[in-house]
C-alpha cells in the first residue's frame, strides 16, 4: 500500500488554475522528487497536500486515512512535517528553541522535547549554533534549521520544499548527503528541487509538473530525456538536441 | 535571580511600615496595573495577539462582583470570582471570532476595542447597572465585603494578585504552553506546521488572560468604591493595562512590573506637578514623549536590555 495518494488534485485561483487533477502515489520508504518550472504547481501541491490549503476537488490519504479537512497541526502529528521554500525559523529564538518547538509535538516535556532538538541539531550539523538567535544564521543554515524543525516532529514522511535554493555548491554537496541521510534512517520523502543535479542524484521517481498538470512521471535518467519535460523548461525548439 | 527576587519581595512586604499613606496610594497603583499587565502580557505579550480592549475585562469583572455585592449581598471575595468567569467568557467569545476567523493584527485589535467599547456604551445606558452615573459601593470598612480602613490592606492585596498574575505566567513560560505562545508569536504559519493547535493555544492564552483581567476588576471596585463606565470600560484603561508591559518588555516575566515601575510613579508625579502649575493634561504629553522614545529605541522594551547589561557585568571578571 502506498504512503500517500494524492486523486484528482485540483486547485484554482481566480482566473489560475494553479493544479489540475492531479494524482500520484509515493511508496512507503520512497524518495521522489517532484519538478516543474516556475509556477508549475509545486509548491502549491505541498499546500494542498499538508492542509495549508483545502483543494477544490479530490482526495489524499496518508497512511489510508483521508487528510482533506485536517488542519496543518494535525496534520503533522500523523507524520507529514513540511519545510517552507522561504525559510521561517522564529526569528527571535535560539536555535534550539526553533527545534524544539517541533520536538514537543512528541515529547511534551520541555525537558525532553530540548535534549532530542539538541540531537536534531547535532544530525544536521548545527551543535554549534545552539544557543544563536535564528536571525543570526546564514541562508544555509537557516535552511538547516528549517529542515531540523521539520525532522524534529518526528515524520513518516518529510516534503521538502526547494531546501537547496539559494545554496552554493559546496553547501549544496551538504545537504544532498544529509537528506541522503535522513531518508536513510527510514523517512519517506517528497522533494521539490530546481537544482537538477540534487534531484537527479537523490529521486527514484520524477514526476513532472507544468501549468498545473502531470506531464511525465519516470526514473531520473527517463526524465531527463523525456521531450515534453525539456519542452516544459526550454521551449519547443530545443527538444532533440541534448547530448545523448 | 532568584535571591534577587526574593530580597525585593521582603522589602516590599516590609515597605508599608516606613512609607507615607500618598506614597502607599503610589505603590497600589504600581502593583495593580502591574498585575493588569501581566494579566494582557499571557495573550498580548507571550502569544502576540494585540488586545486593545482588555478594559471590557475589567468592567465586566467589577461590574459582576458589585452588583452581586449590592444586590444579593455576596460577599466580593466569592463575587470576585464569578466576575473572573464572565470575563473569561467574554474573553473566549472575542478569542473564537478573533482567532477562528483568522484576523490578525490591526484587524483583531479592532475587534477588541469594539467589544470593549460596546460594553462601555452597554453599561451607560443600562439603568439597573447605574447608567452613565455609575455604580457606587457603600463604604462599610467590612474586610468581609472587600472593604478596608487601612490602605496597606489593599497594598498587600494587590501585591498578591500581581504575584499570583506572574506565577501564572511563570508556570506558562516554562511549560510547553509557553513555548507554542513564543512560536505563535513569531510565525503563525511555521508553528501551525510544526504541530502547534494555533486556534486552541491562542484561545487558552485568552481564556486565561480576562480571567485574571477580571478578577482585577473586583479590586478597581471595592478600591475606589465606584464604577463609572467611562473608566473601566474606556479606551483610556485599554491603553494603560497595555503601556506597561510594551514599556517594560512585552513577552517577558519582568516586563510588565518593570514597566509599571516605570510608568506609574511617571504618570501620578507630572499629574500632580504639571496640575499643581496649573498645566492640566500636561501629564500626558510626558507620557507621550516617553512612550515614542521606547518605541524608537528600545521596541522590546526596557527589560530584555536590563538583562543583557545585567548579563555582560556579571561576565565580567
Amino acid at each position: 500500500m502506498s504512503l500517500l495518494e494524492a486523486r484528482g488534485l485540483s486547485k484554482r485561483f481566480g482566473g489560475l488554475q494553479a493544479v489540475h487533477d492531479l494524482s500520484f502515489a509515493l511508496a512507503e520508504g520512497e524518495m521522489l522528487g517532484l519538478i516543474g518550472p516556475n509556477g508549475a504547481g509545486k509548491t502549491t501541491a505541498f499546500n494542498l497536500l499538508s492542509g495549508f490549503l483545502r483543494p477544490d476537488a479530490g482526495s489524499v490519504s496518508f497512511r489510508g486515512r483521508p487528510l482533506v479537512g485536517l488542519k496543518p497541526h494535525a496534520i503533522c502529528r500523523l507524520g507529514l512535517a513540511r519545510t517552507f521554500q522561504l525559510v521561517r525559523p522564529f526569528p527571535r529564538m535560539t536555535a534550539l528553541d526553533n527545534v524544539k518547538v517541533g520536538a514537543l509535538a512528541r515529547h511534551a516535556h520541555p525537558a525532553a522535547a530540548a535534549a532530542r532538538a539538541a540531537a536534531v541539531l547535532e544530525r544536521v550539523g548545527l551543535a554549534g549554533k545552539q544557543g544563536v538567535r535564528a536571525a543570526g544564521l546564514t541562508l544555509a543554515e537557516r535552511k538547516r534549521l528549517e529542515l531540523a524543525r521539520a525532522l524534529a516532529t518526528e515524520p513518516t514522511l518529510l516534503l521538502l520544499d526547494e531546501v537547496m535554493a539559494g545554496l552554493n555548491p559546496a553547501e549544496t554537496e551538504t545537504m544532498v548527503q544529509l537528506i541522503g541521510r535522513i531518508h536513510a534512517d527510514g523517512v519517506s520523502i517528497l522533494l521539490i528541487e530546481h537544482n537538477m543535479r540534487a534531484v537527479m542524484a537523490l529521486s527514484h521517481r520524477i514526476l513532472v509538473l507544468s501549468f498545473g498538470e502531470r506531464i511525465a512521471e519516470g526514473p531520473p535518467a527517463a526524465i531527463a530525456n523525456h521531450p515534453k519535460v525539456i519542452e516544459a523548461y526550454l521551449g519547443e525548439e530545443y527538444v532533440g538536441t541534448a547530448p545523448a | 535571580m532568584r535571591w534577587g527576587g526574593l530580597a525585593a519581595l521582603l522589602v516590599l512586604l516590609a515597605l508599608p511600615a516606613v512609607l507615607s499613606s500618598y506614597a502607599v496610594t503610589i505603590f497600589i497603583l504600581i502593583f495593580f496595573y502591574a498585575y493588569l499587565g501581566q494579566a494582557w502580557n499571557i495573550v498580548g505579550g507571550y502569544a502576540g495577539q494585540l488586545s486593545a480592549g482588555h478594559a471590557a475585562f475589567v468592567g465586566v469583572g467589577g461590574y459582576t462582583a458589585a452588583m452581586l455585592s449590592n444586590e444579593l449581598g455576596l460577599t466580593p471575595w466569592v463575587g470576585m470570582f464569578a466576575g473572573a468567569a464572565l470575563a473569561a467568557v467574554l474573553g473566549g467569545v472575542i478569542g473564537y471570532l478573533g482567532f477562528r476567523f483568522g484576523l490578525r493584527g490591526f484587524y483583531f485589535v479592532l475587534l477588541t476595542v469594539a467589544f470593549a467599547e460596546v460594553g462601555r456604551i452597554a453599561a451607560s445606558n443600562i439603568d439597573a447597572l447605574g447608567g452613565a452615573l455609575g455604580l457606587y459601593i457603600t463604604f462599610t470598612g467590612d474586610p468581609r465585603q472587600f472593604q478596608f480602613q487601612d490602605n496597606r490592606a489593599y497594598y498587600y492585596i494587590a501585591l498578591a494578585l500581581l504575584l499570583l498574575a506572574t506565577g501564572v505566567a511563570w508556570a506558562i513560560e516554562r511549560r510547553r504552553f509557553g513555548a507554542y505562545l513564543a512560536a505563535i508569536r513569531e510565525d503563525e504559519g511555521a508553528a501551525e506546521a510544526l504541530g502547534v493547535d494555533t486556534l486552541r493555544y491562542k484561545l487558552l492564552a485568552m481564556l486565561v488572560s480576562s480571567f485574571l483581567t477580571g478578577l482585577g476588576g473586583t479590586f478597581y471596585a471595592f478600591y475606589l468604591f465606584s464604577l463609572q463606565p467611562n473608566a473601566v470600560f474606556g479606551i483610556p484603561m485599554s491603553v494603560e493595562i497595555i503601556l506597561r508591559p510594551i514599556v517594560g518588555g512585552a513577552g517577558t516575566l519582568l516586563g510588565p512590573i518593570l514597566g509599571s515601575f516605570i510608568l506609574t510613579p511617571l504618570g501620578e508625579l507630572s499629574r500632580f506637578y504639571f496640575g499643581q502649575s496649573g498645566l492640566y493634561g500636561a501629564h500626558l504629553i510626558a507620557y507621550g514623549l516617553l512612550l515614542i522614545g521606547v518605541v524608537l529605541f528600545l521596541p522590546e522594551g526596557a527589560y530584555p536590555r536590563l538583562a543583557r547589561a545585567l548579563a555582560r557585568r556579571r561576565a565580567r571578571p
